[in-house]
């Protein structure tokens, strides 16, 4: 039990992680230059931002609680079961993201759920 | 094979390896490390001890090299050709860690596999340039 518990501390914050990294990424809009020193300068410009440390508190939380998981179950179990993000994670990109989803992107992740489901067996 | 199939497929190489081998070397130090209870000390304590650590650097050379490999290929191009480590992991976890794996789990990361490469065969972005 304690081991889905903590898959979904995972998935809830990868998945709140991602969106916010993500908005953040498309408010800045497209990188064009891909230089070693302007991506830094980039980076160093944007961590400010309250949705990137959003991200990274949540990146973190999602971390610690991999390493808890790998205490309590398989590795082979831990890391399909956290694809589970791929899941929850096309829902938001649809209903906050406006992403328009198609049908073989919902049935990639209906395919991502089957597997997971697959592993409670 | 053209300089930019030569560094495709070094960098696809590289992503799936720190990847893999990261998460089996956080798998060893927490195994070591036996029962976390919740306090940050003991989170603190895992960090700190070297598989951990090696673990943690693996995983960090993870995402620059992702994000090195995303700078020239498309994610529809690398989400599918990484999701192979899946299935390594799940290798790893049998011969390494000698864990019991059941033909539901095997399919279970099969069809996580195939998911993942069906939504690898859609266009990148489906949203508007500069929205």
């Amino acid at each position: 039990m304690i081991r889905w518990i903590l898959v979904g501390v995972i998935v809830g914050s990868t998945a709140t992680a991602d969106v916010l990294q993500t908005i953040e990424m498309k408010r800045h809009g497209e990188v064009s230059d891909f230089r070693p020193g302007k991506l830094g300068r980039m980076f160093a410009k944007l961590l400010p931002r309250p949705f990137l440390i959003l991200t990274v508190i949540f990146m973190a939380l999602s971390f610690f609680a991999f390493m808890k998981l790998l205490t309590v179950a398989d590795l082979s179990f831990a890391v399909p079961a956290t694809a589970a993000s791929f899941v929850l994670e096309t829902l938001l990109a649809r209903l906050l993201l406006k992403e328009s989803v198609d049908m073989r992107r919902w049935a990639g992740a209906a395919l991502v759920a089957c597997g997971v489901a697959l592993l409670a067996v | 094979m053209s300089r930019l199939q030569f560094k495709t497929r070094l960098f696809t190489l590289i992503v799936v390896l720190t990847n893999v081998l990261g998460n089996t070397a956080l798998t060893v130090g927490m195994k070591k490390m036996g029962a976390l209870d919740s306090s940050p000390l003991s989170y603190m304590r895992a960090i700190m001890s070297p598989w951990v650590l090696l673990g943690i650097t693996l995983l960090i050379l993870w995402m620059f090299s992702r994000m090195t490999l995303l700078s020239w290929a498309d994610l529809s191009y690398v989400l599918p050709v990484t999701s192979i480590g899946y299935i390594l992991q799940a290798v790893i976890g049998k011969y390494f860690f000698a864990e019991q794996i059941s033909p539901w789990r095997w399919s279970g990361t099969l069809l996580i596999v195939a998911g993942i490469v069906l939504v690898g065969l859609t266009s990148p972005r489906t949203t508007k340039e500069n929205a």
